[in-house]
């Protein structure tokens, strides 16, 4: 009966100690993509750049923006997409607009596909490194300067980025 | 009749009325009787998840919408999957481990004997709580069994009852496992080391020691579902900083070990069965276990085969791949020695031999098929098709289900003291062969040409095979009633009386005690040699 115990006491714990290691792997898990980049993380915040264009190679950056669902909100890019020189830093715009009759903020988190290209592309300055105060109706353009760096992968011609925007107060 | 323990023990075996024998049943701690709840609750199950796929199968009979709404229809692919997997395939197997594993170990019971009976009746109710869900507004969980967030967030009502039903589900394996381990690990018989057991407790053990590794983390990516739902966390919400894809990594570290989880036990059954219909004993026994083993280390490190489209660095790519290649290749042993166990042997076709050379080849095409979805750059095209239905299917029915047909018929004359209906049996495993690979190979053509899974309506050049598929899952559906005619049969009696050893070349202790096997075996420990 003792050895019974024993063993069932340290299967139980072994059960607990894997029903931790799920929640452990959340951790990880931002370490993981950190390093690597996968899940097409950036940084969230602004980071220093030199120019050192690459003339002889272009990349196809696109745009998209959507919102969390239920999002009171107009949010799309100005542009659909634009051709890049690597090394060369580039401006666009993304416009959203609060629908409602009350002040709202918002905040967009970034992503960049394929998972792979998110390290190298570099944003100097992003509307999505702060949150965004809107007053009822107000709509406006926001800005984001970004560089895709010339130590892109060279089998990747096309990175999308792409913006998620929410309500501060709407965490899904 | 057979000998004195069943006649002893008649007052509280047999009570008269209806609530002293319900009572018997709620409270029973007989690893035969808690086997008995096992496999009865499984086969009920097996009904219940064939009922959602015929409402699949009827709808997808032809293109167009016919009988149920999309939403309905990905009720009945959710439920399907999740009762299939926790409430049919996993308690049959815990079935057979509750029956079998003290009697082919040589142990009066299990070492715990209340836990077991708890374990069981957490079935039932946790069942319930998944069934129910269809009456709730919204309706059943329908956002595939994986349950991905976002998607899973926003099904209603069903969600924390799903997520419950889950957790008790996974509760009742886990309870199961320990209690199969520390049976083992404790209460063999003098002289049964470890390498002497059977193979079907091998593959229990190492099944068992999954369990416990793997379940939990499905109950820890559950409850973020929930805590994300209704107490403001954000792990898979992209909006509060969490991933929606580290869901994926973390539930296939779950959904990997779970095939293994419902394949070794089957696994165990045919290295049973194989050698008692081959009068050899099993080839390379130790290399089993080893290969046993080896599946299921492997099995720890390979999840995110399912996942190679979300996108993922070429190491990562190439990791996942070629690790799950070598799963091929501890499985390629198993299949080898299961036929050089019949090389030479002299073979007898009966049905559970029959099942189990089932088995053996359609297990293998699953088999082939995982491989090609294994391939990374071919499971761009594979993915969300039709072809992962087929390769998912042909291990869990002809493999993991014939597996449980196999040891049923087996040990049906153990169980009930008769021998079943051997000619309706053969009737079962040829209609069943026939329907289950009318059903299931026409898939693997539609995955190839393009038809996704998941959809209630297809476009028609898809409609040929789709019925072939529909009329295959009907006829096998209608098969499985002969099987619950032949267990009714010999439940009640009536057949020829088996023998103590009714297969003549079956070996192990099970068949060292009289048929049907008393209400308590080994009170004192056999002697093994
Ligand atoms: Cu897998």
């Amino acid at each position: 009966m003792k050895r019974h115990r024993e063993l069932t006491f340290k299967l139980a714990l072994m059960c607990v100690g894997m029903f931790g290691f799920g929640f452990a792997l959340v951790p990880l898990y931002d370490v993981f993509c950190e390093i690597t980049g996968l899940g097409g993380r950036t940084a969230g915040e602004a980071q220093q750049v030199t120019e050192n264009v690459d003339y002889d190679r272009t990349v196809r950056v696109e745009f998209v923006g959507s919102l969390a669902s239920g999002a009171p909100w107009e949010f799309r890019p100005t542009q659909s997409h634009m051709i890049v020189h690597p090394g060369k830093l580039y401006e666009t715009h993304y416009f959203a607009r609060n629908l409602t009759g009350r002040p709202l903020v918002g905040q967009a988190t970034p992503s960049v596909s394929p998972g792979i290209a998110a390290k190298h592309f570099k944003k100097v300055h992003c509307f999505c490194f702060t949150q965004q105060e809107f007053e009822p109706h107000e709509g406006r353009e926001m800005q984001v300067l970004f560089m895709v760096d010339p130590d892109l992968p060279e089998h990747i011609d096309t990175v999308t980025l792409g913006y998620t925007f929410f309500a501060l107060d709407q965490r899904s | 009749m057979s000998t004195t323990a069943i006649d002893v023990h008649a007052g509280h075996h047999h009570p008269k009325g209806v609530w002293p024998w319900i009572m018997r049943w709620v409270t029973t701690t007989n690893h035969k009787d808690i086997g008995t709840l096992y496999l009865t609750f499984s086969l009920v199950m097996l009904f219940v998840g064939g009922a959602l796929a015929w409402v699949i199968r009827a709808e997808l009979w032809e293109p167009g919408m016919q009988f149920v709404q999309p939403h309905v229809f990905n009720q009945m692919t959710t439920v399907h999957a999740l009762v299939m997997v926790f409430a049919a395939i996993m308690p049959a197997f815990a079935g057979f481990a509750n029956w079998m594993i003290p009697m082919l170990i040589g142990a009066p019971d299990m070492a715990l004997p209340r836990l077991n009976n708890w374990s069981f009746w957490l079935l039932p109710f946790a069942t319930g709580l998944l069934i129910l869900t269809f009456f709730l507004p919204g309706g059943a969980p329908a956002a595939g069994w994986t349950m991905y967030p976002p998607l899973v967030l926003q099904q209603g009502a069903s969600l924390p009852f799903s997520i419950f039903a889950v957790h008790l589900l996974g509760l009742s394996s886990i309870m199961a496992s320990i209690n199969i381990i520390v049976t083992i690990m404790n209460m063999r018989a003098p002289g049964m080391s470890l390498m002497k057991m059977p193979m079907f407790c091998w593959t229990w053990l190492i099944t068992a020691y999954l369990i416990i590794i793997a379940m939990p983390v499905l109950a820890g990516a559950v409850t973020m579902l929930l805590t994300d739902q209704f107490f403001g966390t954000s792990f898979f919400s992209a909006a509060g900083g969490g991933d929606p894809v580290m869901y994926q990594h973390i539930f296939w570290f779950f959904g990997h070990p779970e095939v293994y989880i419902i394949i070794l036990p089957a696994f165990g059954i045919i290295s049973q069965v194989i050698p008692a219909f081959s009068r050899k004993p099993l080839f390379g026994y130790a290399a089993m276990v080893y290969a046993t083993a080896a599946i299921a280390f492997l099995s720890l490190i390979v999840w995110a085969h399912h996942m190679f489209t979300v996108g993922m660095p070429l190491g990562g790519q190439l990791f996942f791949m070629l690790s799950t290649m070598l799963i091929a290749i501890p499985t390629g042993v198993k299949v080898f020695n299961w036929t050089a166990t019949m090389w030479r042997g002299s073979l007898t076709f009966e049905t559970p031999m029959l099942f189990a050379l089932g088995f053996l080849f359609m297990f293998t095409i699953g088999g082939f098929s995982g491989l090609m979805l294994a391939i990374a750059p071919a499971d761009f095209q594979y993915h969300d098709s039709y072809f992962v239905v087929a390769h998912f299917h042909y291990v869990l029915v002809p493999g993991a289900l014939f597996g449980a047909f196999a040891g049923a018929y087996y040990w049906l004359p153990k169980w009930t003291g008769v021998m079943y209906d051997e000619k309706l049996g053969r009737w079962h495993f040829w209609l069943s062969t026939i329907f289950v690979n009318l059903t299931f190979f026409p898939q693997h053509f539609l995955g190839l040409a393009g038809m996704p899974r998941r959809i209630p309506d297809y476009a028609v050049q898809f409609a040929d095979f789709n019925m072939m598929s529909s009329i295959g899952a009907f006829g096998f559906g209608a098969a499985q009633l002969l099987f619950v005619w032949i267990v009714i049969k010999a439940v009640r009696g009536k057949g020829e009386k088996a023998a103590d050893k009714p297969w003549e070349g079956a070996e192990g202790l099970e068949w060292t005690v009289p048929s049907p096997a008393p209400h308590h075996t080994f009170d004192t420990p056999p002697v093994i040699k």
